[in-house]
């Protein structure tokens, strides 16, 4: 049997092969984390991380990621323990709605990791990678939120951001 | 979706003869699986070749780079040597798409992206390139988006990536192999068509044929520079786009590579203007006529006509930051 790790749990595939990471997701008991807002790769409410890359479940096979691992946003923190940027996103009112959110804090995990790495953006200067709301902006530009609490998100994540860099 | 049979590739090799018309490899599945859920592709077989041994970039012959097909465009714009010596590149990637496209994203599938013409989206507007001799909506329909260089009565759309534009600036070239096993090479300027009479075909590969790689020769000596217009600051495609790299030495254009992004079915080398500028002053008058010849046959077809005069400033725009640039470092 085809199996992929979500969260560290052994999940057996469809066995038809139009069936998207997203819907394998989606369909799994008490996954209720990850959305699906355009199903098309453009609206990032389906960001999960892949071999801990993010990536757009919706456009994505199942069956191409057999032997992977997954971690949605219910990997993220530990049992009731919210993680650093769940907690960030709640001081911070960064969401209205809540749908696209469980998005942003996935891509917003990796994105911190892509900083980490010194991965530039469209927006890195010849001075390097370094954490800034313009770099934050560009590189969440994947993730929509159509209650538009966008100012919010970007400070929830610079806090979080800023705490990883020089935690006290 | 239509129903396919999936098979994964563990090696070239198991790529059949008959691997053709009906089969389509799937590389990160960005644009295909999009396609496959609106059945504008509807392929029986998927050939999924994303575990091939072709995820490396490797130095290359007399100073160039040997980039494998399944290497990501995050991947590719992250690598130092790219940010380093291919410096247009790598801004060309980051300016397209977003982080969670690109980390999935391969080479060989940026290259074979599929234009973004709203009517080729859209099953129920005539589309030459979905279905030939349907007619094309866009003629005279919207075409905000479409091409100004190139275009044929059958079809006004143009090659959405960014990645492309650097390479044919470049000089980038694709290494191929076809279902039979033999391996060819092509610029990858030539790798894109323009529409002409069959707007269906997007590129000059052949059933089956498989994309290896990608090699970039040694970078032209000067400054890099790629500027995307586009109608967010982010996460938009190009309206247009242009990659160039200059050299100036006492003055004068040592050398130019021009490319431009968002106005043809494919990356439109601006050999034109290049030849317009070896040679001559850097200035910005005659930045203007390079501009000019290269654009002097450019059309528009009603929502589009803007972006002739786009193209023509942002291409100025560009050579000149560069000629600045270029003589600032030369002490
Ligand atoms: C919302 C959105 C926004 C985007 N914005 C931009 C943008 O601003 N700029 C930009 O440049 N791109 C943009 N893209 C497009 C993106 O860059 C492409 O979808 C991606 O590069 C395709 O790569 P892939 O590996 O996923 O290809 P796939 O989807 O796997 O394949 C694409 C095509 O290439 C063929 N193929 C793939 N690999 C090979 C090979 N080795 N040999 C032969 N055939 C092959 C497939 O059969 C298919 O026909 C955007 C995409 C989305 C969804
Ligand atoms: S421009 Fe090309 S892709 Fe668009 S409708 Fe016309 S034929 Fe189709
Ligand atoms: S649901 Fe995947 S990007 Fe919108
Ligand atoms: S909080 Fe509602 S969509 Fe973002």
């Amino acid at each position: 049997m085809a199996e992929l790790s979500v969260n560290g749990q052994q999940v057996t595939l469809s066995d038809d092969p139009r069936t998207t990471l997203l819907d394998t997701l989606r369909e799994l008991p008490g996954f209720t984390g990850t959305k699906k807002g355009c199903d098309h790769g453009q609206c990032g409410a389906c960001t999960v991380l892949l071999d801990g890359r993010r990536v757009n479940a919706c456009l994505i096979l199942a069956v191409q990621c057999e032997g992977c691992e997954v971690t949605t946003i219910e990997g993220l923190g530990e049992g009731d323990q919210l993680h650093p940027l769940q907690q960030a996103f709640v001081r911070h009112d960064g969401f209205q709605c809540g749908y696209c959110t469980p998005g942003q804090i996935c891509s917003a995990y990796a994105m911190l990791e892509e900083i980490a790495n010194g991965e530039p953006s469209d927006v890195t200067d010849e001075d390097g990678v370094r954490l800034s709301r313009d770099e934050i902006r560009e590189r969440m530009s994947g993730n929509l939120c159509r209650c538009g609490a966008y100012a919010n998100i970007v400070d929830a994540i610079l806090e979080a951001g800023q705490r990883e860099e020089s935690p006290s | 979706m239509k129903p396919f049979d999936y098979q994964r590739i563990g090696a070239v090799e198991e790529i059949d003869a008959d691997a053709g018309e009906r089969s389509s490899f799937l590389a990160g599945g960005t644009n295909l699986v999009d396609l496959m859920k609106h059945e504008i592709e509807t392929p029986e077989r998927l050939l999924d070749i994303s575990r091939l041994e072709l995820a490396q970039i490797e130095d290359g012959d007399q100073g160039g780079l040997r980039v494998g097909t399944l290497v990501t465009n995050t991947g590719l714009a992250s690598d130092a040597r790219v940010r380093e010596r291919w410096p247009l590149l790598s801004s060309a990637l980051l300016a397209g798409a977003t982080a969670q496209l690109r980390n999935r994203a391969t080479t060989g599938g940026n290259l074979l992206q599929r234009t973004r013409c709203y009517y080729f989206y859209d099953t129920a507007r005539p589309c030459n390139k979905r279905e030939p001799g349907e007619g094309c909506g866009a003629l005279a329909g919207h075409n905000r988006i479409h091409a100004i260089l190139g275009a044929s009565e059958q079809c006004i759309a143009t090659h959405p990536s960014d990645m492309a534009v650097a390479m044919v600036a470049l000089d980038a070239r694709v290494r191929l192999r076809a279902a039979d096993g033999s391996q060819r090479e092509l610029p990858v300027e030539e790798l894109h068509r323009l529409p002409g009479d069959h707007p269906e075909r997007d590129t000059v590969l052949q059933p089956g044929e498989l994309i290896l790689g990608v090699d970039l020769p040694a970078p032209p000596p000067g400054r890099h520079i790629y500027r995307k217009v586009r109608d967010r600051s982010s996460y938009a495609f190009a309206l247009v786009s242009v990659g160039a790299i200059l050299h100036v030495a006492d003055g004068k254009v040592g050398s130019v590579r021009i490319a431009f992004g968002g106005v043809a079915h494919k990356p439109w080398r601006a050999r034109k203007a290049e030849q317009a500028l070896q040679g001559q002053a850097a200035t910005e008058e005659n930045f203007l006529k390079a501009a000019d010849v290269e654009l002097a046959d450019a059309r528009g077809y009603g929502g589009n006509d803007f972006k002739i005069p786009l193209a023509r400033r942002t291409l100025v725009a560009v050579l000149r930051d560069a000629a600045r640039a270029t003589e600032e470092s030369t002490p």
